[in-house]
Protein backbone atom coordinates (compact mmCIF):
# COMPACT_ATOMS: atom_id res chain seq x y z
CA UNK A 1 0.00 0.00 0.00
CA UNK A 2 1.20 3.48 -0.85
CA UNK A 3 2.15 5.66 2.11
CA UNK A 4 -0.24 8.66 2.27
CA UNK A 5 2.75 10.81 3.29
CA UNK A 6 4.18 10.30 -0.21
CA UNK A 7 1.46 12.67 -1.38
CA UNK A 8 1.85 16.31 -0.34
CA UNK A 9 -1.89 16.88 -0.77
CA UNK A 10 -2.80 13.95 1.49
CA UNK A 11 -0.23 15.12 4.06
CA UNK A 12 -1.84 18.57 4.24
CA UNK A 13 -5.33 17.03 4.37
CA UNK A 14 -4.29 14.76 7.26
CA UNK A 15 -2.79 17.83 8.97
CA UNK A 16 -6.20 19.51 8.95
CA UNK A 17 -7.92 16.32 10.17
CA UNK A 18 -5.40 16.07 13.02
CA UNK A 19 -6.03 19.73 13.83
CA UNK A 20 -9.76 19.03 14.24
CA UNK A 21 -8.94 16.16 16.61
CA UNK A 22 -6.49 18.37 18.56
CA UNK A 23 -9.18 21.06 18.85
CA UNK A 24 -11.57 18.66 20.59
CA UNK A 25 -8.78 17.21 22.75
CA UNK A 26 -7.98 20.74 24.00
CA UNK A 27 -11.64 21.36 24.78
CA UNK A 28 -12.02 17.99 26.53
CA UNK A 29 -8.91 18.40 28.70
CA UNK A 30 -9.62 22.00 29.65
CA UNK A 31 -13.39 21.66 30.25
CA UNK B 1 13.95 52.18 30.74
CA UNK B 2 12.17 49.42 28.85
CA UNK B 3 15.11 46.98 29.05
CA UNK B 4 14.53 46.51 32.77
CA UNK B 5 10.87 45.63 32.31
CA UNK B 6 9.67 42.01 32.55
CA UNK B 7 7.06 42.71 29.88
CA UNK B 8 9.80 43.70 27.43
CA UNK B 9 11.72 40.46 27.89
CA UNK B 10 8.57 38.34 27.54
CA UNK B 11 7.79 40.21 24.34
CA UNK B 12 11.41 40.10 23.09
CA UNK B 13 11.54 36.32 23.43
CA UNK B 14 8.10 36.00 21.77
CA UNK B 15 9.43 38.10 18.86
CA UNK B 16 12.63 36.04 18.57
CA UNK B 17 10.54 32.83 18.87
CA UNK B 18 8.34 33.89 15.92
CA UNK B 19 11.37 34.92 13.81
CA UNK B 20 13.05 31.58 14.54
CA UNK B 21 9.85 29.65 13.88
CA UNK B 22 9.43 31.25 10.47
CA UNK B 23 13.07 30.44 9.66
CA UNK B 24 12.40 26.79 10.60
CA UNK B 25 8.92 26.14 9.22
CA UNK B 26 9.61 28.31 6.16
CA UNK B 27 12.44 25.98 5.20
CA UNK B 28 10.38 22.89 6.11
CA UNK B 29 7.66 24.01 3.73
CA UNK B 30 10.28 24.96 1.08
CA UNK B 31 11.61 21.37 1.21
CA UNK B 32 8.13 19.81 1.03
CA UNK B 33 6.27 22.24 -1.25
CA UNK B 34 9.10 23.28 -3.60
CA UNK B 35 12.36 21.33 -3.52
CA UNK B 36 11.21 17.69 -3.23
CA UNK B 37 8.44 17.92 -5.86
CA UNK B 38 10.85 19.74 -8.23
CA UNK B 39 13.75 17.28 -8.00
CA UNK B 40 12.31 14.69 -10.45
CA UNK B 41 11.78 17.47 -13.02
CA UNK B 42 15.37 18.77 -12.88
CA UNK B 43 17.77 17.34 -15.52
CA UNK B 44 20.43 15.11 -13.92
CA UNK B 45 23.33 17.38 -14.86
CA UNK B 46 21.65 20.29 -13.04
CA UNK B 47 20.74 18.35 -9.87
CA UNK B 48 24.10 19.08 -8.15
CA UNK B 49 23.08 22.76 -7.93
CA UNK B 50 20.45 21.60 -5.43
CA UNK B 51 22.30 18.77 -3.69
CA UNK B 52 25.72 20.48 -3.45
CA UNK B 53 24.74 24.09 -2.81
CA UNK B 54 21.08 24.90 -2.10
CA UNK B 55 20.06 21.92 0.07
CA UNK B 56 23.08 22.15 2.44
CA UNK B 57 22.49 25.90 2.96
CA UNK B 58 18.74 25.40 3.43
CA UNK B 59 19.39 22.54 5.90
CA UNK B 60 21.74 24.78 7.92
CA UNK B 61 19.11 27.48 8.46
CA UNK B 62 16.41 24.79 8.88
CA UNK B 63 18.05 22.90 11.73
CA UNK B 64 19.43 25.97 13.56
CA UNK B 65 16.05 27.65 13.11
CA UNK B 66 14.54 24.61 14.86
CA UNK B 67 17.07 24.90 17.70
CA UNK B 68 16.51 28.62 18.15
CA UNK B 69 12.72 28.13 18.08
CA UNK B 70 12.68 25.57 20.89
CA UNK B 71 15.19 27.49 23.05
CA UNK B 72 13.39 30.85 22.72
CA UNK B 73 10.02 29.09 23.14
CA UNK B 74 11.01 27.43 26.42
CA UNK B 75 12.45 30.73 27.73
CA UNK B 76 9.24 32.50 26.69
CA UNK B 77 7.08 29.91 28.48
CA UNK B 78 9.26 30.09 31.59
CA UNK B 79 9.23 33.91 31.68
CA UNK B 80 5.45 33.80 31.20
CA UNK B 81 5.05 31.45 34.16
CA UNK B 82 3.25 28.57 32.45
CA UNK B 83 6.05 26.24 31.38
CA UNK B 84 5.27 23.55 33.98
CA UNK B 85 1.51 23.62 33.52
CA UNK B 86 1.89 23.59 29.73
CA UNK B 87 4.25 20.61 29.74
CA UNK B 88 1.63 18.84 31.89
CA UNK B 89 -0.94 19.85 29.19
CA UNK B 90 -2.85 21.93 31.73
CA UNK B 91 -4.45 18.72 33.01
CA UNK B 92 -6.48 19.55 36.11
CA UNK B 93 -5.96 23.28 35.61
CA UNK B 94 -9.11 23.80 33.50
CA UNK B 95 -7.08 26.32 31.56
CA UNK B 96 -7.53 26.13 27.76
CA UNK B 97 -4.49 28.36 27.22
CA UNK B 98 -2.10 26.01 29.02
CA UNK B 99 -3.63 22.93 27.36
CA UNK B 100 -3.45 24.48 23.87
CA UNK B 101 0.07 25.87 24.24
CA UNK B 102 1.15 22.63 25.94
CA UNK B 103 -0.03 20.43 23.06
CA UNK B 104 1.63 22.91 20.67
CA UNK B 105 4.87 22.69 22.66
CA UNK B 106 4.85 18.89 22.60
CA UNK B 107 4.14 18.83 18.84
CA UNK B 108 6.98 21.34 18.34
CA UNK B 109 9.31 19.29 20.56
CA UNK B 110 8.57 16.12 18.56
CA UNK B 111 9.30 18.08 15.36
CA UNK B 112 12.57 19.45 16.83
CA UNK B 113 13.60 15.88 17.77
CA UNK B 114 12.78 14.71 14.23
CA UNK B 115 14.94 17.46 12.73
CA UNK B 116 18.02 16.88 14.85
CA UNK B 117 17.91 13.12 15.39
CA UNK B 118 16.31 11.74 12.21
CA UNK B 119 16.26 14.22 9.31
CA UNK B 120 19.72 15.80 9.73
CA UNK B 121 21.70 12.58 10.44
CA UNK B 122 20.08 10.93 7.40
CA UNK B 123 20.51 13.98 5.17
CA UNK B 124 24.24 13.95 6.02
CA UNK B 125 24.39 10.49 4.42
CA UNK B 126 22.30 11.57 1.40
CA UNK B 127 24.41 14.66 0.74
CA UNK B 128 27.72 12.82 1.22
CA UNK B 129 28.72 14.77 4.35
CA UNK B 130 29.27 11.37 6.01
CA UNK B 131 30.22 8.20 4.15
CA UNK B 132 27.42 5.82 3.14
CA UNK B 133 26.89 3.09 0.56
CA UNK B 134 24.40 3.63 -2.27
CA UNK B 135 21.90 1.38 -0.47
CA UNK B 136 22.36 3.27 2.82
CA UNK B 137 21.88 6.56 0.96
CA UNK B 138 18.63 5.33 -0.57
CA UNK B 139 17.27 4.21 2.81
CA UNK B 140 18.42 7.46 4.45
CA UNK B 141 16.71 9.56 1.76
CA UNK B 142 13.45 7.66 2.27
CA UNK B 143 13.53 8.02 6.07
CA UNK B 144 14.52 11.71 5.96
CA UNK B 145 11.81 12.42 3.38
CA UNK B 146 9.04 10.65 5.29
CA UNK B 147 10.06 12.32 8.56
CA UNK B 148 10.03 15.69 6.82
CA UNK B 149 6.48 14.89 5.66
CA UNK B 150 5.51 13.95 9.23
CA UNK B 151 6.78 17.34 10.38
CA UNK B 152 4.79 19.09 7.62
CA UNK B 153 1.68 17.24 8.84
CA UNK B 154 2.37 18.13 12.50
CA UNK B 155 3.14 21.78 11.67
CA UNK B 156 -0.57 22.38 10.88
CA UNK B 157 -2.03 21.45 14.31
CA UNK B 158 1.14 22.82 16.01
CA UNK B 159 0.53 26.30 14.55
CA UNK B 160 -3.18 26.00 15.41
CA UNK B 161 -2.24 25.40 19.05
CA UNK B 162 0.33 28.20 19.13
CA UNK B 163 -2.09 30.77 17.71
CA UNK B 164 -5.26 29.49 19.38
CA UNK B 165 -3.73 29.52 22.87
CA UNK B 166 -3.70 33.33 22.84
CA UNK B 167 -6.18 34.23 20.12
CA UNK B 168 -9.06 31.75 20.34
CA UNK B 169 -11.20 31.51 23.47
CA UNK B 170 -12.45 27.90 23.04
CA UNK B 171 -15.80 29.08 24.37
CA UNK B 172 -18.06 27.92 21.55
Amino acid sequence: MKNPLDSLGQTVFLGFVLTLIVHYVIRAISA
Amino acid sequence: MFLTSHDWWVFAFRWLHIISGIMWIGHLWYFNFVQSPSMPKIPDEQKPAITKFIAPAALFWFRWGAMSTIVTGLILAALSGYVGSAIALGIGAHNPHDTAIGIGMWLGAIMWFNVWFIIWPNQKKVLGIVDATADEKKKAARLAGLTSRVNTLLSIPMLYCMAAASHYAFTS
